[in-house]
């Protein structure tokens, strides 16, 4: 099945309002797009519309938080982690506090709304700051996991979700351990770190690859920070060549994440599928996302050509 | 408390603030000295806080959104007895919990981390929100100051503040009429703050901010409004009480030497 991961957001934040009394919702008038509504209905005392004033949500956030709440804070990955970046820095990743910043339509599979929508540099941003959990889920059950996860661990964490629907990966009865990135597929020669729906791309790419022989793994890094080092370099030391897939900018994103740990442990070369320092543009998402390279069949181009040029 | 032993907690708290930025050699006199009255009254007779209730945020709650006044803040918790005067001197020094601006996972009665203009208002709605939610009749003060209002996010948690009829929410702006670069109807003039804030939806109370009739009376008209915050207008004097940094915009960020140091705690002991 396929589902948007922002409506399973919806979903489980729905089910955990009504569960823990701790739990106060808030979003910046845009409860039908990242599915807070669905709190809301469910619990509308515990959920608050801030208006189109993202800073202010963020920092109110942090007063929820101080007086021993568990906030969940929703927009646009753009405004929620753009506007309201120094927010996020300053009242709620200094003081350490327990707010979850949820954003939906990161990346450029916002598709119509274009560039100014689109985050590319989210990851980045949230993922520099100190204190800071940056969480990208691929699919619905993952998604409801996470979300699941971040409500009971202390601090601020970050959630990283898309507009459109994504194929499942992962199915009702999975065991998630956000502690370990998740190797879901074994292979042999070469193996590509991926987040988000870049994962789905990936799996598919490798079916595409396994007909010409070539085993590839994937291995889905949903946990961006703290990154699961161990996985990371096992992965490295067994594969020949290695690669990152991800719907962002391959400036500071998964790209930066994974080539910063192997530097520091496990050298090797490492080349990146993400986006090339550019700006997204208006498009259907599929079909944005196919321009902008982020699509199985340029994944095993990628894949091919470097293998190519490594025989020669 | 009669006005007389105020006074004597106020000169006690900028007696504080002096040898802290003058032990640092940096920090922030003025806002902190224009601030002192209406934070003495606040602290010791309309908030209830103390030794049983400070390492909790189930209490009445302050936020210091001028975060640049911390020695203010410090100095009242030291002379209310809540923090170790003997800590003081290391304002600003390495490994010291007095970081320049507050942290409030350092110190106990430090509600917020502050020290970026413009946030702090926005966290006291959170913590009325919350203590609503909570059914606790709890208050949520915040010190601003009159330049901080030239921030886009004040007004916007001015209106989150209406919109929830925030009446456990009571906001002092700190009018000392300067801030870094000068005059602030000079900089960016961000008056007239009464017509503002109640075409926002407040309560103002415009007093004097160095009487203390006049504070003490203020607060108790915000806790009897009902269905608004209330925003206190208080006129204040940049650098009050010490004769040569009063009105003085250069006295915002600037430690007194020495001897300016010694003159200046001796006009405050009256000698
Ligand atoms: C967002 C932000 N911008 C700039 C500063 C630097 N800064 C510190 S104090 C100050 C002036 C504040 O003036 P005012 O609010 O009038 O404070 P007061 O006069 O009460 O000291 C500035 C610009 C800051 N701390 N935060
Ligand atoms: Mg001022």
């Amino acid at each position: 099945m396929a589902q948007e991961t922002r409506t399973a957001y919806g979903e489980v934040l729905a089910e955990l309002i009504v569960e823990d009394p701790k739990i106060v919702v808030l979003d910046a008038d845009l409860t039908k797009s990242t599915k807070t509504a669905l709190a809301k209905k469910a619990c509308p005392e515990r959920h608050f519309n801030m208006g189109i004033a993202e800073g202010n949500m963020m920092a109110t956030a942090a007063g929820l938080a101080a007086s021993g709440k568990t906030v969940f804070a929703s927009s646009f990955a753009m405004f929620a982690t753009g506007r309201a970046f120094e927010q996020i820095r300053n009242s709620i990743c200094y003081p350490k506090l327990n707010v979850k910043v949820c954003a939906t339509h990161a990346g450029i599979s916002v598709g119509e709304d274009g560039a100014s929508h689109q985050s590319v540099e989210d990851i980045a941003l949230m993922r520099s700051i100190p204190n800071m959990r940056v969480y990208c889920p691929c699919d619905q059950f993952e998604t409801k996991a996470v979300i699941r996860h971040v409500a009971k661990i202390a601090g601020p964490c970050y959630v990283r979700m898309g507009r459109g629907k994504v194929e499942d990966v992962y199915n009702e009865e999975t065991i998630f351990d956000f502690e370990r990135a998740n190797i879901v597929r074994q292979g042999k020669q070469a193996a590509v770190f991926a987040t988000g729906l870049m994962v789905q791309e990936c799996l598919e790419a490798a079916k595409m690859l396994a007909q010409e022989g070539i085993e590839l793994t994937v291995v889905n890094v949903s946990c961006i920070k703290p990154l699961d080092e161990a996985t990371i370099c096992q992965v490295a030391a067994e594969h020949e060549l290695l690669f990152t897939a991800e719907e962002h900018s391959i400036i500071g994103g998964l790209f930066g994440a994974i080539s910063e740990c192997l530097i520091a442990h496990e050298p090797k070369k490492c080349i990146p599928i993400g986006i090339e320092d550019t700006f997204g543009e208006s498009g259907p998402s599929k079909e944005v996302l196919r321009k902008y390279g982020l699509c199985a069949e340029h994944v095993v181009e990628v894949i091919r050509q470097t293998m190519d040029s490594c025989k020669k | 408390m009669d006005n007389k032993e105020l006074q004597s907690h106020a000169t006690e708290i900028r007696k504080n603030i002096i040898k802290m930025v003058t032990s640092a050699q940096s920090g922030h006199p003025g806002g902190a000295l224009s601030g002192t009255d209406l934070i003495t009254v606040l602290y010791f007779e309309e908030m209830k806080i103390g030794p049983e209730n400070v390492g909790s945020y189930d209490r009445d709650r302050f936020v210091l959104s001028k975060g640049h006044a911390s020695a203010l803040l410090y100095g009242v918790l030291a002379e209310k007895g809540l923090l170790d005067k003997a800590l003081l001197p290391s304002f600003r020094h390495t490994g010291s919990p007095l970081q320049g601006h507050p942290n409030m996972n350092y110190v106990a009665g430090v509600d917020m981390s502050t020290g970026s203009l413009g946030q702090g208002l926005s966290a006291a709605v959170g913590m009325a929100l919350a203590n609503r939610l909570d059914q606790k009749d709890h208050r949520v003060y915040v010190l601003l100051g009159d330049g901080e209002c030239e921030e886009g996010q004040i007004w916007e948690a001015a209106m989150a503040a209406a919109h929830y009829q925030l009446d456990n929410l009571c906001a002092i702006l700190d009018f000392n009429g300067l801030q870094i670069d000068g005059d602030i109807t000079a900089v960016m003039n961000p008056t007239p703050f009464d017509q503002k804030f109640k075409a926002f939806g407040w309560n103002v109370v415009e007093i004097n901010g160095h009487d203390y009739d006049e504070i003490r009376a203020a607060y108790a008209q915000a806790r009897q409004c009902k269905g608004k915050p209330t925003l206190i207008l208080a006129h204040t004097i940049k650098g009050k009480g010490v004769s040569f940094m009063e009105n003085q915009a250069g006295w915002h960020g600037t430690a007194p030497s020495l001897e300016q140091c010694e003159q200046a705690l001796k006009e405050l002991e009256g000698k």
